[in-house]
């Protein structure tokens, strides 16, 4: 049998949540760039064509559901890359605590915007 | 029968001449996925001049996209994004334990459809730019 090289830690949940995110983000991800690159192109892009966009709740909640996912995903993956390399301690503690707060700054500040551009929740 | 397998400390690049094809899909991944967490932070930071004003959004989309390095710089993001999808579902085929086998295989096909998907994407992600 080949060998199994895998970066999972048996009962470890860090890299399953990150399988789990990379199933949704990989379709979110794709529709995105399609949307935005080949369906609408991007040096036409406007405040209106935005501002259409988010108020419809369906596609409202999907971009702020992809700005968790993708954050979370993009963060998580930082951390467990650096653990895998070593990081450890109170290094590992401070690096999560600075990863986490840069989480949430970008989260607020994606909603923000999103909610700019709907001029509200568009309930 | 399992055997036990020392591969060493694999995050030593020091060894890069001895990587094999599963090792360079390892190391591209982490490479494009600090790139794309990268893009994340700055993606939101531009987009966030829709605070500012209506005007202040459209205009600085428009500005970017009207320069040639920044359409550049877009083709080179959608080749890592595709490379990481690609390379992404890869993952989660082997972690189900399916195609562990032919991973070697299904890392150069990740490599080749990116660029096929990347060179197919360039006129339109160059329309319209002046150069």
């Amino acid at each position: 049998m080949a060998e199994r090289y895998t970066s999972f830690e048996p009962g470890g949940t860090r890299w399953l949540w990150q399988r789990l995110t990379a199933a949704f983000l990989v379709i979110v991800l794709a529709f995105h760039f399609f949307l935005l690159h080949f369906v609408n192109h991007a040096d036409e892009v406007t405040f209106a064509m935005s501002e259409a966009r988010m108020t419809q709740l369906t596609y409202f909640s999907l971009m702020i559901l992809f700005l968790v996912t993708a954050t979370f995903h993009g963060v998580n993956g930082v951390y467990n890359a650096l653990v895998n390399q070593g990081l450890s301690g109170s290094r590992k503690t401070a690096v999560k605590a600075i990863l986490g707060i840069a989480s949430l700054v970008l989260i607020v500040q994606g909603v923000r915007t999103a909610i700019a551009w709907a001029g509200g929740v568009p309930i | 029968m399992s055997q036990s397998y020392n591969r060493g400390l694999i995050e030593d690049f020091g060894r890069w001449r001895e990587f094999s094809a599963g090792m360079w899909a390892w190391i591209f991944h982490k490479f494009t996925g600090w790139v794309l967490v990268g893009y994340l932070f700055t993606h939101i930071a531009v987009l966030s001049t829709a605070l500012t004003s209506e005007a202040a959004y459209t205009t600085t989309i428009q500005a970017l996209e009207s320069l040639l390095v920044v359409r550049i710089l877009e083709v080179g993001l959608l080749a890592v994004a595709v490379f990481h999808i690609l390379n992404g579902l890869r993952l989660l085929f082997v972690d189900l334990g399916v195609g562990l086998e032919a991973q070697d295989k299904s890392f150069y096909a990740s490599l080749i459809l990116t660029g096929v998907i990347v060179v197919a994407s360039v006129p339109t992600f160059l329309a319209g730019v002046s150069i």
